[in-house]
């Protein structure tokens, strides 16, 4: 058999992969999303646990970012995936049903991203919001704002502001993390390069091409991150 | 919580922890040395130096480690007449020293950002004085710059060390048996994902937590001078006796 060239095999013709490995990089994006938003939700909560809560909820606060930045990622997503299908077994057989039910992978890998940069995404909370000036939360309550309409309007606003800079560093983290949810068999970036490299014999050819793919998003992403912190710093006076 | 069951998978799971020491402390120092070694290229002002090192830290950092990890040890397969012919077969054959390989490489690229950062933040008034007294090049950099620059890295480089513990654990997937491998294995065998979760992560912690404590020891050691001097005992004083 004819050794295919590398554009032949990473391109789009009859023999190529090339819509395969776009659909996978659809799916990494799409994941890594998903695990970035549950993030967030995530880390708001816990630093508002940080900043406002009394001492249990701030111990349990202080508590979960420090465990879960000081575990490998790779054992949480081993957690969701296993320890969902478990859950998910038990109860299957108070219905009756029996042996392995498994988790999507892809819900089990966005929690398990969730879960690990909420704990990232906290502290780049509370980072922000004690930049926010102590003045402008005072004069918010003098004005009679009750605690929702001051998050809505003076909080959140700000805290976004100073927030980006940090959520891009904690996005790239995600987007590398996504890699990882490949063990439990998404069919994501890397997952579909290995069934490629397999089934073609050509490993180098599909992981160098992932990892350009990877720097693509990376490059992309940073430019969106940058342009949404000139956007969001527009009505700030600049130093200098 | 059974707690039988979590004490044998303790005992499984700590045997995992010499090679998850071993991966990490392994590349870390050969990862510090490649570090100083591109932190000096990006800063010496000669483009043919710094282009390399810029774009070496760029790729190296925006893409997953499982990636680089997979490109070393099945990717190099596909080169492996090649390989062969060299001699370095038996490297890449081994995945160890493919884990190693990729772990030092990619702390290599954090690393040096954070040695530059080091390096750059040394007080230029130091380096001038150390200039007028007559020193330059080597010297100056012995005495003068790298000592400095050492005591500002220490803290980044630190967390540098735990994320590398942390990252050791994806060298499970190329089939290492460290404390992620080992755990990774019982939960497949016995469906226990929580226990043997809790027992690793706690492994994890202790190591990170003793790692840390180290690294502070390490930090005031370095830093007499910011230590506040020590407190003149308070004495009974004879005066008014």
């Amino acid at each position: 058999m004819q050794q295919l060239s590398y554009f032949e095999l990473v391109g789009f013709g009859p023999n190529g992969w090339g819509w395969a490995l776009l659909t996978a990089t659809g799916m990494t994006i799409a994941v890594a999303t998903c695990g970035f938003l549950a993030g967030a939700i995530v880390g708001t909560f816990v630093a508002w646990g940080k900043i406002g809560g009394n001492a249990p909820v701030r111990w349990l606060a202080d508590g979960y970012t420090t465990i879960l930045r000081g575990i490998p990622d790779l054992l949480v997503i081993y957690l969701f995936y296993f320890g969902g299908s478990a859950a998910l077994g038990a109860i299957g057989s108070l219905f009756g049903a029996d042996g392995f039910i498994g988790v999507p992978a892809f819900a089990s890998g966005a929690m398990a991203i969730g879960i690990v940069s909420g704990a990232y995404q906290a502290e780049v909370f509370r980072g922000a919001y004690q930049v926010v000036s102590r003045g402008e939360l005072e004069a918010a309550r003098s004005v009679g704002m009750h605690r929702w309409l001051m998050f809505r309007r003076i909080i959140a606003p700000q805290v976004l502001r100073y927030a980006i800079p940090g959520l891009g560093n904690t996005w790239q983290l995600v987007l590398k993390e996504s890699a990882l949810i490949s063990v439990t068999g998404l069919v994501e970036l890397l997952r579909q390069s290995q069934v490629a490299a397999g089934s073609t014999r050509r490993p180098f050819d599909f992981y160098i091409t992932a990892a350009m793919l990877y720097l693509v998003i990376t490059v992309v992403s940073t430019y969106f991150f940058q342009r949404a912190e000139t956007y969001s710093l527009r009505g700030m006076r600049r130093a200098s | 919580m059974d707690f039988a069951f979590m004490q044998e998978a303790f005992l499984r799971l700590i045997a995992g922890v010499p090679l998850t020491l071993n991966l990490a402390f392994t590349s870390i120092a050969f990862g510090a040395i490649f570090a100083m070694l591109l932190a000096l290229m990006r800063m010496s002002n000669i483009k043919v130096l710094d282009w390399p090192a810029q774009a070496y830290v760029f790729v190296f950092r925006g893409t997953p480690l499982l990636v680089q990890i997979f490109l070393i040890y099945y990717g190099l397969g596909q080169f492996r007449p090649t390989l062969d012919a060299l001699g370095l077969w038996g490297f890449f054959r081994e995945p160890y020293w493919c884990a190693v390989l990729a772990l030092t490489m990619n702390t290599a690229a954090y690393g040096s950002e954070i040695i530059r950062g080091g390096l750059q933040a040394v007080p230029h008034h130091q380096v001038e004085a150390a200039r007028a007294c007559g020193m330059s090049g080597f010297l100056l950099f012995r005495r003068i710059i790298f000592p400095i620059a050492v005591r500002q890295a220490l803290p980044a480089y630190g967390s540098e060390i735990i994320l590398m513990v942390k990252a050791t654990s994806l060298a499970s997937v190329i089939t290492m048996m460290e404390v992620t491998g080992l755990a990774a294995k019982m939960i497949s065998q016995t469906f226990r994902a929580v226990e043997v979760f809790v027992v690793a992560g706690v492994i994890y912690l202790v190591m990170n937590f003793i790692i840390t404590r180290i690294i502070m020891a390490i930090e005031w050691w370095l830093s007499p001078h910011l230590r506040r001097p020590p407190a003149i005992e308070p004495r009974l004083e004879a005066a008014h006796v």
